[in-house]
């Protein structure tokens, strides 16, 4: 692979966020990203752009100045309605060729982690997934990226010197989103769709809203998961409340319960489910098999409650409740002041 | 129906050890299984060949060990494999893996349909799926929960994401990558054991597939890996709650400042 010279290297600037749009809302994550590259932008003394690809976005992609965003690169086309990946990967292709930026940071859901890896290897360039953290060398923009890997049992540091620009995804809520600023202002350039945008790609023939198969556990703050110690399925409907209750929080499973049928595979925590990182994770009756702890072991509190004091989930768990969560979580649900 | 599944053989340990000279993990030693969610992929291969005729190919990249990964696929259903396996393929990223994987897909020939896990379980990239079908210049769908009608010439699939799911339809080639949902992977049967350790796996080098040698292995990597550590330790102690339930259920609030 034929590497970048120090002046062709030079050409690229300037750090770029790829909005990250449902239901044409601009998510949260946007602006996390946004945060983020505005700390590096800052270091290379560069320039913040987000790429909002979109339908009927008009308006929306103005408040991203408010978090740090300089330019903001709009697309607004009914084709952008769903998510096309191959339409999606051939814009960015060609405005990465047109403005060259020196890092892409775009969120690493569902959307992100499809589209991403398909314009890397149009343009060429590294990519590293699911970052924890990023940090740029102010002189020569190199990024260092930082993400766990085996489970979260070893933390790789990334690099691709050779290539611009740059690649990484980032989970929701692992980067802070900032205070937004009113005063700040940027610039709009809008980008218009090529009829070649439109060639060659997939049809969405339907899009369904459903809490039953969002797969969507990474935007949670909270997520309280049970496994097979809810005995069911009317066991979920008590996580349920108390997810209701406490605000905010997202309902999880073990495999187990997933596989016994008590709720749908969208809320599975772990290996062949989804991998979290919430400020709190509330374990019911999951005794914790590597394979479910691997996949929320880097949340920042972990709180367990079951029967059995000795299972691996107690273990590792910051706060560990023995007792029947029977009894316990309507006690709980109960206690929760009122807001 | 010509399909191609694509596999890695994975450490089935979580608990990964590092060389603190060589700064790489230490796989000799780990027990290697078939990466869970290309299980998933191999069945998906295997029920639409049954239902719609044809031929599913297993394919692999990795160390000669990997063939084991791939007799599994063929003693539950597949009906061939090739692995492909050189020094010159190491230390390749995600980049040039998909490269490699693409290069040896057009070399196969005919391929309708590639069918790929959602992600491995030690890399968590899923990256390799979407890189192959830009390589291939295909369409692409990810995280698929179920195929709903596939012909000759177009696939129709539900995709999971954050709000729900939607439906959408491709024509083909293209490539798939799958979730748990979409099905229950088969146990093997004793055919398909016996298929398993008589089939003769081919190995296929770079020159095999046609590779620019500087686009696969590590010279082929845009990245570069320069430190693995491990991470920071949780905590030093667990805080025990108990008692009554409603006094198990006081503290824990108190503690949570609810």
């Amino acid at each position: 692979m034929i590497a970048f010279t120090d002046a062709e290297r030079k050409e690229y600037r300037n750090i770029w966020v790829v909005a990250e749009i449902l239901s044409g809302e601009i998510q949260s994550v946007t602006h996390e990203l946004t945060g983020a590259a505005r700390t590096l932008a800052d270091l290379r003394k560069s320039e913040v752009w987000v790429v909002v690809m979109g339908s009927g976005i008009e308006g929306k992609p103005e408040s991203l100045f408010a978090y740090g965003a300089d330019v903001a690169i709009v697309v607004d086309h009914p084709g952008l309605s769903g998510f096309v990946d191959e339409t999606e990967a051939k814009i960015m292709k060609r405005l990465i060729a047109e403005y060259k930026p020196e890092v892409v940071i775009c969120g690493a859901t569902t959307r992100g982690r499809a589209l991403i890896p398909r314009v890397a290897v149009m343009t060429h360039c590294g990519l590293t997934a699911d970052c924890t953290g990023l940090s740029i060398d102010p002189e020569n923009g190199d990024l260092l990226q930082t993400r766990p890997a085996f489970g979260g049992n070893i933390l790789a540091t990334i690099r691709c010197s050779n290539h611009r620009p740059q690649m990484a995804t980032v989970r929701p809520r692992v980067m802070k989103s900032p205070e937004p600023d009113p005063g700040r202002t940027g610039r709009i350039i809008k980008e218009e769709m090529l009829t070649s945008d439109t060639e060659k790609i997939k049809q969405i023939i339907d899009v369904f809203h459903s809490t039953e198969t969002a797969f969507n556990l990474a935007d949670a703050q909270i997520i309280i998961s049970g496994g097979r110690g809810m005995k069911g399925s009317e066991g979920f409907k008590l996580l349920k409340q108390f997810a209701e209750r406490v605000g905010g929080a997202a309902v999880g499973a073990s495999r187990a319960a997933v596989d016994s049928g008590w709720i749908p595979y969208a809320h599975q925590v772990g290996q062949t489910g989804q991998t979290v990182q919430t400020k709190v994770y509330i374990a019911c009756g999951i005794s914790g098999q590597i394979q479910h702890l691997v996949g929320m072991q880097s949340c920042d509190l972990i709180i367990a409650i079951d029967k059995n004091s000795d299972t691996p989930m107690m273990q590792i768990a910051d706060i560990a409740v023995v007792g029947d969560l029977f009894e316990i979580i309507p006690e709980i649900v109960r206690e929760i002041p009122n807001l | 129906m010509k399909i191609v599944v694509c596999i890695k053989q994975v450490p089935a340990t979580n608990d990964a050890k590092i060389d603190p000279e060589t700064k790489r993990i230490v796989r000799e030693g780990m027990k290697a299984i078939l990466n869970p969610f290309d299980t998933y992929a191999v069945e998906e291969g295997v029920q639409l060949r049954d239902k719609f005729g044809g031929e599913v190919i297993a394919l692999s990249m990795g160390p000669p060990k990997a063939e084991a990964s791939l007799r599994e696929a063929i003693s539950v259903g597949v009906d061939r494999a090739i692995l492909l396996s050189d020094r010159a393929f190491g230390g390749s990223d995600t980049w040039a893996t998909s490269y490699a994987l693409a290069k040896a897909i057009k070399k196969i020939g005919d391929i309708d349909l590639v069918i790929c896990g959602k992600q491995a379980i030690d890399g968590d990239t899923a990256q390799v799926g979407p890189g192959i079908a830009a390589h291939l210049d295909w369409l692409q769908a990810t995280y698929v929960m179920a195929v709903e009608e596939i012909s000759s010439s177009s696939i129709r699939v539900k995709r999971m994401h954050e709000d729900g799911y939607d439906i959408c339809e491709m024509s083909l080639p293209a490539v798939i990558t799958v979730v748990k949902d979409i099905n229950i992977p088969r146990v093997p049967s004793l055919k398909g054991r016996l298929a398993s350790n008589k089939c003769e796996i081919p190995v296929w080098k770079p020159d095999d597939i046609g590779a620019d040698t500087s686009k696969i292995g590590l010279n082929g990597s845009p990245t570069r890996v320069v430190k693995i550590q491990p991470p920071p330790p949780r905590h030093t102690s667990t805080k025990k709650i108990e008692g009554s339930s409603i006094e198990c259920a006081q503290t824990l609030l108190r503690e949570l400042r609810l």
